[in-house]
């Protein structure tokens, strides 16, 4: 009797019930909700700007209407194509980069016998994850500097002359920010794999023995499967920031000489936008670069429930 | 003899399987010994160089080990009061941040994680959405620039940081796998209703988690630079990492005129013996608490891994 009454009522009588009923969970949610709406969902309002000619006075919403006109000039910019491909290029080696290496490391550490060598591997590969980004940026100076540096100094004792400008030459920005990279989230990014292969029946690996299979076989047949899922979800996640390499590390190891190739989406948008001032070029090119975020990771989760049967969504 | 052969080849199968075996090993241990030293080796330097003498460190001299033992790097650095005032700066901003942030995730985390909840979906919807779609920079940074008139004050960098949707996942997670549900049946028997259940009971079992998300707000907001780059401009009010980055940049003239003075170099040597000993002050807090959170952190991602 009493169950047939809910079922009849209407949308918004379970929802007064549910705000009776319930009243506490709507309070405890109402702070977060409110940050949210005024910290992620206004500044998406104001993305209008990016149509407009902005002027404090006006406001965003009375400000006037100019069409497409700053994103005309982003494009026609001799800039653009430089800062998207820099952007691209220093993305999609990361991802490479940072997504395989982890993935290596935790298959080599899940095969160690020797518990107290794969603890102290994996202590210590975090700790780099806990040091600033302006710190490791002045390590990275000090291990590499032309003249100064101590691994320049170091290959030169062995005989090996590198002494090309690794912090000013423009070939070599993209290789130091993607190792340094590594060397900072390897341990780190290897965490999430470890413990997915952590789950993994011991009985799996006693039969494989049984059938003959080696320690490499194991890996292929047992450990790689296993993780699967995982390594799905963070390639997809990854694959919906390529267009947004970090802002920190890239500014804070941009200099005069090496700016064709590091200058990148978000830096450009913050010199523009902020240090210039150029509210409308700076929203257009930030939204630019949103909505192609959003684009490719609807793409690649879609991509990968055809193939795979995993996606996020 | 038919049996006695296949006992023979399963012999020698195994002999196989333990050479390749032996050899995925020695190449094992191999590469993540190298690995080891990759890792240590440069934190190492690091906290050698900054009790060496500047021009040992520079002519490489000192490459493993210090050379000599020479404190007025770190001398210095006591001297060096913006130093000080940053870390005031940052200690602020990490604790009344990470409390503010705490409270608020903790709270929606709870909600969200409760079957009965009838607007969970909605909710949840809202907050994901946030996760893949911004506003960007620019309007952001007008907002909390002109409109909240947050320019030049530490609570830019503390207010507008206090949600991260991923962490209120991380708290929803948590509780929906480990909060039995029975007691929440028990609590509603007695009267109890859902804030005082969520501070009462609730949050004393949730402890390992809590620990887990303070660290993520500690140590993000200890190493965070870029906010306080946007939104500051009075050089007291910098948190460390700007200072360190000003510091550190005063020495970026490491080419030598051939013609500089002796001035010029004793105050590149006076910051060149500083630089080390800077990275290790600034660094010290995360170091000597990552040992004792650690085992946290990897929790924090075993829970995020679980499918919520």
């Amino acid at each position: 009797m009493k169950k047939q009454g809910t079922a009849e009522k209407g949308f918004l009588d379970k929802l007064f019930n549910d705000l009776k009923v319930n009243a506490g969970l709507y309070v405890l949610i109402l702070p977060a909700f409110v940050f949210l709406i005024l910290f992620a969902y206004v500044p998406m309002y104001g993305i209008l700007l990016a149509f407009k000619e902005y002027d404090s006075s006006l406001g965003i919403m009375g400000s006037e209407w100019v069409g497409l006109y700053h994103f005309g000039r982003f494009f026609r910019s001799y800039y653009s194509s430089e800062v998207i491909l820099n952007t691209v290029t220093i993305s999609l080696y990361s991802l490479v980069v940072g997504f395989v290496f982890p993935i290596i490391l935790a298959l080599l550490l899940n095969s160690v016998g020797n518990l107290r060598f794969k603890k102290t591997v994996q202590m210590i590969s975090y700790a780099p994850y806990f040091i600033s980004t302006v710190v490791i940026v002045a390590m990275i100076e000090a291990f590499f500097d032309s003249d100064m540096g101590t691994v320049v100094k170091m290959l030169e004792r062995v005989g090996v002359d590198v002494r090309i400008d690794w912090l000013i030459s423009s070939n070599a920005f993209q290789h130091v920010y993607v190792w340094s990279g590594l060397w900072q989230t390897l341990g780190w990014n290897s965490i999430i794999y470890i413990s997915a292969l952590s789950g993994v029946s011991p009985e799996l690996y006693e039969a494989a023995t049984i059938d003959g299979a080696t320690k490499f076989h194991k890996i292929i047949y047992i450990d790689i499967p296993s993780i699967m899922p995982t390594m799905v979800t963070l390639l997809i996640l990854s694959v919906g920031n390529i267009l947004s390499v970090g802002f920190e590390k890239v500014y804070l190891m941009q200099n005069e000489n090496n700016l064709s190739t590091s200058e990148v989406i978000s830096t450009y948008v913050y010199k523009k936008g902020i240090l210039a001032a150029d509210y409308g070029l700076g929203s257009a090119v930030g939204l630019f670069n949103a909505v192609i975020n959003f684009i490719m990771l609807a793409t690649v989760n879609f991509a990968a429930k055809k193939l795979t049967d995993y996606s996020i969504w | 003899m038919q049996s006695y052969s296949t006992t023979v080849s399963v012999k020698k199968k195994k002999m196989k399987i333990c050479t390749e075996d032996k050899i995925f090993n020695v190449i094992t241990y191999f590469i993540l010994s190298l690995l080891l030293v990759v890792f240590v080796y440069p934190l190492v330097y690091v906290v050698s160089a900054s009790i060496s003498k500047p021009s040992e460190v520079l002519s490489g001299q000192m490459w493993l080990f210090p050379s000599s033992i020479y404190f007025d790097g770190y001398k210095e650095i006591f001297k060096y009061t913006q130093l000080w005032t940053g870390y005031g700066n940052t200690v602020i901003v990490v604790g009344l941040g990470t409390l503010l942030s705490l409270a608020v995730t903790f709270a929606a985390g709870y909600s969200l994680s409760r079957k009965d909840f009838f607007a969970k979906k909605f909710f949840m919807l809202t907050f994901v959405f946030t996760m893949f779609f911004g506003g960007g920079l620019i309007p952001t940074y007008i907002l909390i620039a002109e409109t909240l008139n947050m320019y030049d004050t530490l609570a830019a960098l503390i207010i507008p940081s206090a949600v991260s949707v991923w962490n209120v996942i991380l708290v929803r997670t948590y509780f929906m796998s480990s909060l039995p549900e029975d007691l929440l049946e028990a609590a509603k028997i007695d009267g109890c209703g859902n804030i005082k259940f969520f501070v009462s009971i609730a949050m004393p079992l949730a402890g390992p988690i809590i620990a887990v998300i303070a660290l993520y707000n500690i140590v993000g907001r200890w190493n965070s630079y870029f906010d306080a780059l946007i939104y500051l401009s009075t050089p007291e009010k910098y948190p460390l990492q700007l200072v360190i980055r000003n510091l550190l940049t005063q020495n970026q003239m490491t080419n030598l005129d051939p013609g500089a003075g002796v001035i010029e170099i004793e105050n590149i040597m006076k910051v060149e013996g500083m630089k080390y000993g800077t990275i290790i002050v600034s660094t010290l807090p995360m170091l000597i608490i990552y040992p004792f959170v650690q085992k946290y952190f990897v929790k924090g991602i075993f829970v995020g891994s679980l499918k919520g």
